[in-house]
C-alpha cells in the first residue's frame, strides 16, 4: 500500500513555536510606537551600530567578494544539505559526540528534558540561542521542573525583567541603562542598592550574580553559529565568556542547531568568522570564539549532544523562492537598518525572528496561513537596505513580495465571492489593456476635480481605498492627463519633441519599438 | 520512520527541483602582503583598540617581562607544556608566587582556578587585521578552562606567528582541535550598543609579543 506513495513529493511540514505573529502586524506596530521611551532607545541603538557597521566593513577592500563568497557558499550547501549532515554526523560521532534529530519544537524540548533528567540535574545554564528561543525551551524546562539560567547579559536582563527578546542579537535592545538598572535592583538576590546605570557597573553586576552558577553549574545548554561538515567542528560566538563558561565548565553540554547552519568546509569559516562579527556588533572580531569538535579528553564537557532541528526548516527549504532565507546567518544587520523595526521594534512581530529576516523566515518556517504570519511580509517599504546590508546577499524584498503573492492566493482560495481588491484589480486589467480603453477612464478626470471641491483636496475615499485617505489627503486630479495633452499639443504624425530633431527622436525611440 | 529518517525524506522532496550547486568564488584575500614590521604594528594597534595591555619584548627578556608583570601576585596558573625558561625570573623572591602547573596528571579544579591571580599561557597564532589570539589546546595553552576562570590572562606569542588575514590562521589551525580565539578582554555591547569591557571572561588581557 505504502509502496504506492514512493517518490510522491510530501507536504511541507510546517514549524511550531514561538514563530508565530500572534497580532496583525499593524495593530501591533500602532501599540508599540506609542511607546516614546521604546521608540527612543531603539533609535539610539539602531543608528549606534549602524554608524559601528559602516565604519569596519569600509576597512575591508574585500568586503564585497567576500559576500559574494558567503552566499555562493550556503547556496551550495542548501543545495547538497543531506551530504553535508551525514557527513557532519559521521564527523562529530566519530569524535565522540551524540546526535539527536528532532523534527519540530515539540520533539526537540522533549530530547532535551530526557537528556537532563539523565544527568540528573534540575538546573542548567544556557548560552544564547535563537534555535531554542524559537522551541520556547526555557517554558518547557520550567513546566518539567527545571529552571534554565540565560547567562548572556541582555538575555538575562530580559528574563529578570519576565519579557520577551525584541533583536536576535541584542535581546533587551528596548531597555535603555537606567531601565537595565531598575530591573537589577527589584529582580537580582543580593545586589548592590547603591548599583550605578553606567554599562560597566551593570556588567560587573551580572559578573557577581552568575559567578557561581558558572563555577557549579553541571549542565549547559547552547545554539550554534555554524556546524562544520567536512571536521565535525561547532562553533559559537559570543563577547562575555559567558559562552566560554557553559561550553567548558559543565559536564553534559546539550547544543541545539537548526539544520541549516552547516558550512561545507572548516575553510569555509575563514569566510563567515569574517562577515559576521563585522555586520552583527560591527566589530572587526567578537571577543570570544569557541570551537568544539565531539568530546575531547580532559578538557571541556565529557558529554557531549547535539539536537539537529528542523521545525519548518525543511518547508522553507521547499519555497524555490523564499529558500535562500535559510542562509541567513543571525548578524542582525537586516533590522538594524530597517526604517520599520527601528520604529516598531521586535516585539510588533511576534516571532522570535523579527525586522525584515524575520518578516519572511517566520512565515516561511510556519506557513502563511499560520496565525497572523500573512501579516508579517507587508511591514516593509521594500527600500531594499536589508539586502544591502545582508552579508549573505539574502534579496529579502524579493522574497517578501513573493510571500506578499502567497497571502493573496491564500486569500482568493478562502473568499469565493471576489474582494474589493479583485474587483479593482480586475478594473485595472481591463484599463491599462489597450490605449482606448484607458482613454475613456481618463475622460473621468474632471469628476474627480469636481469631487476635491474648492479646497482642491480629496479627503474621503469609498471603500478599501479609504485606508489611504485616513492618514492623508489626496489632491485633486488634474482636468486632463497627459495622454490627453499630448494628443492635444502634437498632431499625429508630426510630434517634434522640443530641442530634438526628427533624427535623434527617432533614435532615442528604437528601444521602445524593440 | 526515525526522525532522521523523516528530516532527510523532507529535505530530499524540498529538493526536488535539483538546484545547481554554484561554484563558490573566492576572490578576497587569502595571503598577506604585509612585511612582519607591519604586521606588529598592526596587531598591537588593534590589540589596544579592543583594551588589551601590549608589551612588544624580545624573546630573552621574556622573563624579565613577565616577573614584572606578576609583581604583587601571589598565585598563578600555567600549562605543563609552557617554557620553562619563561619562568626563570618568577621565583627570584623569596618563593612568595605560588606557581601551580596543570598537567593531565595533576589537573587543577574549579575551585583552584578560581583562586589563583592570572593565567599565563602561550599562543598557537593571531591575526593582525582583526586583534585575534587563537588558542588551540596545544601543551604550551593547556586546557580551555585554565585561560578561562582566572581574572588575568597574560598570553605570550612568538612574533612569528603573527599572521595578517583570518584565512592564514585557518590554514595553519586545526579544526579538530578545542580553540579559543580571543579579541581583547572579556566585553558586552549590551546596553545600548556600547562596548565595555570585563564580563564574565579575563578582565585582563596581558599580552606579551615576543620578537
Amino acid at each position: 500500500m505504502s509502496n504506492t506513495f514512493l517518490g510522491m513529493p510530501a507536504l511541507p511540514v510546517f514549524g511550531h513555536g514561538n514563530l508565530n505573529a500572534t497580532e496583525p502586524f499593524p495593530q501591533a506596530a500602532r501599540r508599540e510606537l506609542a511607546n516614546t521611551q521604546l521608540r527612543a532607545n531603539l533609535g539610539h541603538a539602531t543608528h549606534t551600530i549602524r554608524d559601528k557597521r559602516l565604519k569596519v566593513v569600509a576597512e575591508l577592500p574585500d568586503w564585497e567578494q567576500m559576500r559574494d563568497s558567503g552566499s555562493a557558499i550556503k547556496d551550495a550547501t542548501m543545495a547538497n544539505l543531506p551530504g553535508m549532515l551525514e557527513a557532519f554526523e559521521a564527523n562529530f560521532t566519530q569524535r565522540g559526540g551524540i546526535i539527536h534529530w528532532a523534527r519540530d519544537a515539540q520533539e526537540a524540548n522533549e530530547i532535551v528534558t530526557a537528556l537532563i533528567r539523565e544527568t540528573g540535574e534540575t538546573e542548567v545554564v544556557k548560552v544564547k540561542s535563537m534555535a531554542t528561543q524559537e522551541i520556547g525551551l526555557n517554558e518547557y524546562l520550567e513546566e518539567q521542573g527545571i529552571a534554565a539560567y540565560e547567562t548572556d547579559l541582555a538575555e538575562l536582563i530580559v528574563q529578570l525583567d519576565h519579557d520577551k527578546p525584541s533583536h536576535i542579537l541584542v535581546p533587551a535592545i528596548h531597555k535603555n541603562r537606567s531601565q537595565v538598572r531598575e530591573i537589577f535592583l527589584r529582580e537580582m538576590p543580593g545586589v548592590d542598592p547603591l548599583l550605578t546605570d553606567e554599562p560597566a557597573r551593570l556588567a560587573e553586576a551580572a559578573r557577581k550574580h552568575l559567578r557561581k552558577k558558572f563555577l557549579t553549574a553541571k549542565v549547559a545548554i547552547s545554539g550554534a553559529n555554524f556546524g562544520l561538515a567536512d571536521t565535525g567542528t561547532l562553533t559559537v560566538v559570543e563577547s562575555e565568556g559567558n559562552g566560554r563558561m557553559c561550553l567548558t565548565l559543565p559536564e553534559t553540554l546539550i547544543t541545539v542547531m537548526g539544520i541549516e547552519k552547516l558550512l561545507p568546509s572548516w575553510s569555509d569559516l575563514e569566510v563567515f568568522m569574517q562577515l559576521l562579527p563585522r555586520s552583527s556588533t560591527g566589530e572587526r572580531m567578537n571577543p570570544y570564539t569557541s570551537l568544539w569538535t565531539g568530546v575531547t579528553p580532559g578538557d571541556g564537557p565529557q558529554n557531549v549532544h547535539l539536537v539537529m532541528l528542523d521545525n519548518g526548516r525543511t518547508a522553507a527549504l521547499a519555497d524555490k523562492m523564499g529558500r535562500t532565507a535559510l542562509n541567513c546567518i543571525r548578524c542582525s544587520a537586516c533590522m538594524n537598518v530597517c526604517p520599520v523595526y527601528e520604529r516598531t521594534g521586535g516585539h510588533a512581530y511576534g516571532s522570535t525572528y523579527p525586522g525584515p529576516i524575520g518578516a519572511i523566515l517566520s512565515p516561511l518556517m510556519t506557513g502563511i496561513k499560520s496565525e497572523e504570519n500573512n501579516s508579517l511580509p507587508y511591514a516593509s517599504s521594500l527600500c531594499g537596505a536589508c539586502f544591502d546590508a545582508c552579508p549573505v546577499k539574502i534579496n529579502i524584498p524579493e522574497i517578501l513580495v513573493h510571500l506578499r503573492g502567497e497571502d493573496i492566493d491564500s486569500q482568493r482560495a478562502k473568499i469565493k465571492v471576489p474582494t474589493q481588491m479583485d474587483l479593482l484589480m480586475k478594473g485595472a486589467e481591463w484599463a491599462f489593456s489597450s490605449g482606448t480603453k484607458l482613454n475613456l477612464l481618463e475622460r473621468g478626470l474632471p469628476l474627480g476635480k469636481l469631487a476635491a471641491g474648492r479646497d482642491k483636496v480629496i479627503k474621503k475615499l469609498p471603500g478599501i481605498a479609504g485606508g489611504w485617505t485616513k492618514t492623508r489627503d489626496i489632491p485633486a486630479p488634474p482636468s486632463q492627463s497627459f495622454r490627453q495633452w499630448w494628443d492635444k499639443e502634437h498632431t499625429p504624425g508630426t510630434a517634434v519633441v522640443p530641442g530634438m530633431t526628427p533624427g535623434n527622436s527617432a533614435e532615442n525611440s528604437e528601444g521602445e519599438q524593440a | 520512520m526515525s526522525a532522521r529518517e523523516d528530516i532527510m525524506g523532507r529535505i530530499k522532496s524540498a529538493l526536488r527541483d535539483a538546484p545547481e550547486t554554484p561554484v563558490v568564488p573566492r576572490e578576497y584575500r587569502r595571503s598577506s602582503n604585509m612585511s612582519a614590521e607591519q604586521r606588529l604594528e598592526q596587531l598591537v594597534d588593534r590589540l589596544e583598540d579592543y583594551k588589551a595591555n601590549v608589551f612588544v619584548t624580545p624573546a630573552a627578556k621574556a622573563p624579565a617581562k613577565l616577573a614584572e608583570l606578576l609583581a604583587g601576585s601571589s598565585s598563578i596558573v600555567v600549562p605543563h607544556g609552557l617554557p620553562k625558561e619563561w619562568l626563570a625570573e618568577l621565583t627570584d623572591d623569596a618563593g612568595s608566587l605560588a606557581v601551580h602547573v596543570d598537567s593531565p596528571e595533576r589537573r587543577l579544579t574549579v575551585a583552584e582556578l578560581d583562586a589563583v591571580d592570572a593565567v599565563v599561557t602561550a599562543a598557537a597564532t593571531a591575526v593582525s587585521e582583526t586583534g585575534t589570539i587563537m588558542l588551540d589546546g596545544s601543551e604550551d595553552q593547556g586546557r580551555r578552562i585554565i585561560s578561562l576562570v582566572p581574572d588575568r590572562h597574560i598570553c605570550l606569542l612568538r612574533a612569528g606567528d603573527i599572521v595578517e588575514v583570518l584565512p592564514e590562521a585557518i590554514a595553519r589551525l586545526e579544526a579538530t582541535r578545542p580553540q579559543t580565539w580571543i579579541s581583547g578582554p572579556s566585553a558586552t555591547s549590551d546596553i545600548e550598543l556600547e562596548r565595555v569591557e570585563g564580563v564574565h571572561g579575563p578582565r585582563i588581557l596581558d599580552v606579551i609579543i615576543l620578537t
